[in-house]
């Protein structure tokens, strides 16, 4: 069971508290887009053993979404960070740097 | 004979006589005893069957590895299966039965299983029961079912109470054994907040049967001094018979506390499950001994030999008068000079090193024991009792050069440490060549959030085996846990102890090292699941290298002690016959709990009605109160009808129909979900949501709508009403209204966070009441001055409407097809207004009515239903839905999958209305059968159910189904073979039964 803290109302909880809700910073592709880049929106997703970044929803708590970078092998929590931007912000990328230098994920490092 | 010797038992009190029943008997004992103890006291040591070849067991441990003496325990809603005697303490009008024999533990039918041994080898059910085919189901699975499975199921709910705790704690002890109490005390007198854990009743461990001195004082002293120490530091709680259970994620840990299973009729919980977050956890949980493999060693009366000193110095109990000691480690000699002390004998110790032991050794020399180095058990004799065992020497194959009488063999192949809660969130193991097991690698520990290890292990369960080492590994280990948390350790020495001088262990994992074919077939490793030396050798010859394919073939390990005694034992006989390293082959994974843990802990307070919240509509008691027959959706309580007498709910559903199609019927409706879409940006917003055209949707109208999710899929349906230009107000299905505010909500969030618009869930803010029939509007005009008549109220409107002093929004929509309002008011109103219904209907003969008529008459419209016509495969194109979907708009949620191949595939099933032949009702979710067969021999299908009722409207059944290319096949009959043995012949008509032109709902 993770702790996790949400970046909205500022409470570490317990995983029960939230519920997570796969990748983040997914590109949507709507009408118009190809077949294989709608298809790779749909189904195409990281399944790293390492560093992810996912989003999460506070249900039990302020129904805000967010971002969360962990590592899926150790469990380890780099930071919590708002969803409502599409990429991860500099402290959090400069936190995992200083845990495991030379990450990468999709175009992210 | 075992029995009750004259004097000692540190813990039993002889001033308290305890009663007791053992199937039956009426036995005796003391306070402080264990079941174990008073059974041995009461010469029973054979104390249930083996699993498989019900081969007699006995009690082999003393503590919580105790494969075999398991008992049913208790009556009715206090009966329990599998309680392990070892572990169970002694009280009054204790009474338990032993488990998996028929029909007694003395005559036991499937004992000559035992017989046909060499018929049931590793992979047996694998093996045996794959062919022939037929006789799976009518040959195999009767026996098993009857023989499977150790005791029996409780029958009757539980009567106790449980509860749950949270907690949270800057260090957790688990263990308190000497190891345990010296960690919480250097972490204590650093200023961390402690718990320490015992799982037992008593603090001090196996140190307190062991002896040795600490500080110059005997360890009892020590253990009583630091008992005191931990009581006056107020940031220390302390508590016993609490067992760390489960180790996980971020320092998450399950403490399970049995508070009144020594005293049954005590007030208060029966368990308590702590479920305590822990910056630190430090694991002192000891050491297991190891069995020895040698022919026999499953004969009642082969025990550790550390459980046969426990039960002489803790219980006062002689296990038997004759006690052969044979081991592999200079540990046991304890046992032998512990026998000797109480007045038995020792007829000799076995000791399998060439070089013999240390200073134990000496000491038992002194007392005149018999000491034979090189040596071990060829086999034990005796079947129900140990008789005797023949030696041999451990290096040859089994030739017998003596026969030595006795009753007990206390054997030790020395000790693994209890590495399971190190294990449980992925600590590492090394293994130790030089003591001969697994110990936590320091360097890999379980990680928290912060990557930090979080679990330090410490003593024996360390490895570091002996008094002083493991005082000063544990000691290490309080002060690491507080210096990690920043905290400043206090600069005090950890206790001296002069630990007298051993020999090395030297690994035994077959005794004798070259035993025969015949005595590996009697040397067991897994006692309750019957998993002897050949059949993990049997399993490597077979092909399994994998030590946890190994553990599923032969079942090792798997049995409720989950290989507490056999897992190394096991690993290394696979290793051998591989011909690779210990370290190599590896352990199995360790998974929580330690050991099994009760169903009433997990739930907690969790049953009956707090399991989770019941919600009731405004009017929920007025339908109970009518003995209204209830239907769970979701968290709701619906009436499904409403009986009337002895009246059957099938008639009552169809007097309920009948009732509101020819005058009044009134629906408690206020489950349906009510979404409030608001902001400048919610047309915008809406028009994404949902497949129609929204945002031209007027102030004052209603319009139905279909939600799709980003697959195309259906997700879910209801009428919009447009309140003002920036607010809708959205209904959903009653099972709906949560998942789609959180639907509205992650799309707001994640994706157009940059949109005005802001949603509230007013479900429950609104009792809504569905006013139904021909006599609709007559009954509504008794009640108020407002216009409601065709011309100033038309069919998908909504207007702001008084009913005396109830303030309400009446929506002209119909879900039955009849002429009907849906009238909002706030939930304090519900009640109220239902009231005046009733009364004002009564001249019309109001009927209420219940979800199964709604049903029924939406089915008889051909209206679809989110979860009947819909199960998450299906989209708006296969239902005929096509004049919902917008062409005019750029996107909605779904558009784009449903321009996918396989979404404009003409292939999909569609819907259609489905007309038995001879008027029957088809079985919901029946499949129409096409010709020809699929590639596994089953018939090929067409088309199949959706909903299924008898209409009373019609006197017939109807139902509606997708259907291969249905839509272009009017008319044509297809057949749908039931579960029932029947096939129903159905001809395919329009969905719509009922008053096609919508003039019932138009007046
Ligand atoms: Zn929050």
């Amino acid at each position: 069971m993770l702790i996790l803290e949400c970046p909205c109302c500022g409470v570490k909880g317990e995983e029960t508290e939230f519920h997570g809700g796969g990748e983040a910073h997914i590109k949507r592709f709507g009408p118009g887009s190809s077949e294989e880049e709608f298809h790779d929106y749909l189904f195409a997703k990281e399944n790293p053993r390492g560093v992810h970044f996912e989003r999460w929803r506070h249900v039990n708590g302020c129904g805000k979404w967010f971002h969360v970078a962990r590592c899926t092998r150790t469990l380890e929590v780099f930071g919590s960070y708002s969803a409502q931007t599409t990429e991860p912000p500099q402290e959090i990328r400069d936190a995992i740097t200083a845990r495991r230098p030379g990450w990468r994920w999709r175009e992210f490092s | 004979m075992s029995t009750r010797l004259a004097f000692g038992g540190r813990r039993i009190d002889r001033t308290k006589p305890v009663e007791f029943r053992f199937n039956g008997k009426r036995l005796k004992g003391f306070a402080g005893d264990t079941l174990a103890s008073a059974l041995l006291a009461n010469d029973q040591v054979m104390v249930g069957r083996s699993f498989k070849y019900h081969r007699p067991r006995g009690i082999v441990a003393s503590g919580a590895e105790e494969p075999n003496a398991l008992f049913n325990m208790g009556q009715g809603g206090r009966f329990e299966p599998n309680q392990r005697a070892t572990t169970t303490e002694l009280f009054d009008g204790l009474s338990v039965t032993s488990q998996n024999h028929w029909p007694s533990l003395e005559f036991d039918v499937g004992a000559i299983n035992n017989h046909l041994a060499r018929f049931f080898p590793a992979g047996f059910y694998y093996k045996t029961f794959m062919f022939p085919r037929f006789a799976w189901k009518h040959v195999y699975e009767p026996i098993v079912r009857q023989s499977a499975g150790l005791g029996r199921a409780p029958k009757d709910r539980d009567a106790d109470r449980y509860e749950h705790f949270y907690a949270f704690f800057d260090v957790v002890v688990i263990g308190g054994g000497v190891a345990g109490l010296q960690a919480a005390r250097a972490a204590g007198a650093a200023g961390a907040k402690v718990l320490v854990m015992e799982q037992t009743a008593d603090w001090g461990g196996r140190a307190m049967v062991d002896g040795g001195t600490v500080d110059g004082q005997p360890v009892a002293e020590f253990v009583s001094e630091s008992l005191a120490a931990l009581e006056a530091m107020e940031n220390v709680t302390l508590r016993t018979r609490m067992m760390g259970a489960g180790v996980y994620d971020h320092g998450y840990l399950l403490g399970y506390e049995r508070l009144r299973d020594h005293s049954p009729d005590a007030p208060g919980p029966r368990h308590r499950l702590w479920r305590i977050r822990a910056d630190r956890i430090v694991t002192a949980t000891g050491a297991i001994e190891r069995p020895l493999s040698f022919a026999g060693n499953d004969v009642p009366g082969v025990m550790l030999a550390s459980a046969v000193r426990d039960y002489i110095v803790d219980y006062g109990v002689s296990p038997g008068d004759r006690v052969v000691v044979v081991t592999n480690n200079d540990d046991a000699y304890r046992t032998a000079i512990a026998v000797r002390q109480a007045g038995l004998a020792v007829p000799v110790i076995l000791d399998a090193r060439l070089g013999g032991g240390g200073a134990l050794a000496e000491e038992a020399t002194k007392l005149g024991i018999r000491v034979e180095t090189g040596m071990g058990v060829a086999r034990v004799h005796g079947a129900r009792r140990v008789e005797g065992v023949s030696v041999c020497a451990q290096a040859g194959e089994g030739a017998v050069l003596e026969r030595i009488a006795c009753d007990v063999v206390a054997m030790s192949g020395g000790w693994s440490p209890v590495v399971h809660l190190w294990s449980h969130c992925g600590g590492k193991l090394v293994w130790d060549e030089a003591e001969a097991h697994f110990r936590p690698d320091g360097d890999k520990p379980p990680l928290g959030a912060d990557g930090a290890g979080f679990v330090v292990p410490a003593g024996a369960a360390n490895g570091a085996l002996s008094l002083g080492a493991g005082l000063a590994d544990a000691d290490a280990a309080g002060r690491r846990a507080a210096r990690d948390l920043g905290l400043k350790p206090a600069r005090s020495a950890a206790p001296e102890v002069g630990d007298a001088p051993e020999a090395p262990i030297e690994p035994v994992w077959l005794m004798p090292q070259g035993a025969s074919a015949g005595l590996r077939m009697k040397a067991w490793l897994d006692y309750q699941n019957d998993v002897k030396v050949s059949d993990v050798q049997l399993a490597a010859r077979e092909g399994y290298e994998s030590v946890e394919h190994t553990k599923r073939y032969t079942t090792l390990g798997m049995a409720t002690d989950q290989g507490k005694l056999s897992n190394i034992n096991g690993l290394a006989i696979l290793s051998d016959a591989l011909g690779r390293p210990i370290p190599q082959t590896g352990t199995t994974t360790f998974r929580p709990p330690y050991t099994p843990i009760s169903m009433g802990a997990i739930a907690g307070e969790a049953r009956g009605e707090t399991f989770q919240p019941l919600r009731r509509t405004p009017m929920h008691d007025w339908h109970e109160a009518q003995g209204a027959h209830w239907e769970p959706v979701g968290q709701w309580r619906r009436p499904y009808c409403y009986p009337r007498g002895e009246e059957s709910h099938a008639a009552a559903v169809a007097r309920e129909i009948m009732a509101t199609r020819e005058s009044l019927g009134l629906l408690d409706a206020s489950t349906l979900g009510k979404l409030i879409v608001k902001g400048p940006d919610a047309g915008r917003f809406m028009d994404m949501l949902y497949t129609n055209m929204m945002s031209t949707l007027k102030p004052g109208r209603c319009r139905y709508g279909l939600m799709c999710s980003e697959n195309g899929f259906l997700i879910d349906d209801g009428v919009v009403a447009r309140i003002d230009d920036q607010t809708f107000l959205c209904h959903t299905t009653t099972g709906g209204a949560e998942r789609i505010h959180a639907h509205m909500e992650e799309w707001l969030q994640t994706e157009w966070w940059d949109w005005q618009v802001y949603v509230a869930n007013v479900t429950e803010q609104f009792a809504q009441i569905g006013v139904v029939g021909p006599k609709a509007r007559k009954v509504l005009e008794k009640l108020t001055e407002d216009d409601l008549s065709a011309d100033g109220f038309a069919f998908m409107a909504w207007k702001d409407v008084t009913f005396g002093e109830i303030g309400a929004r009446v929506f002209r929509i119909s879900f039955s097809g009849e002429l009907s309002f849906e009238i909002a008011v706030p939930a304090s109103h519900g009640r109220a207004l239902w009231d005046k219904l009733l009364a004002a209907g009564q001249e019309f003969g109001v009927t209420p009515y219940g979800t199964e008529a709604l049903h029924v008459m939406r089915a008889e419209k051909g209206f679809i239903m989110i979860g009947d016509e819909t199960d998450g495969t299906v989209i708006p194109q296969d239902l005929g839905l096509d004049w919902a979907i917008s062409k005019k708009k750029d996107d909605y949620l779904g558009k784009r999958a449903q321009a996918r191949s396989h979404m404009s595939d003409p292939n999909r099933w569609k819907l259609v209305g489905l007309e038995t032949v001879d008027g029957s009702v088809i079985p919901d979710g029946a499949y129409a059968v096409a010709e020809g067969t699929n590639a596994n021999g089953q018939r090929n299908v067409q088309g199949r159910v959706t909903s299924s009722y008898f209409s009373p409207t019609l006197g017939r059944g109807i139902a509606m189904g997708l259907v291969l290319h249905g839509p272009d096949r009017m008319g044509e009959v297809i057949e749908f073979p039931g579960t029932d043995g029947k096939t129903y012949s159905a001809k395919i008509v329009d969905p719509v039964f009922y008053d096609k032109d919508g003039e019932k709902q138009n007046v």
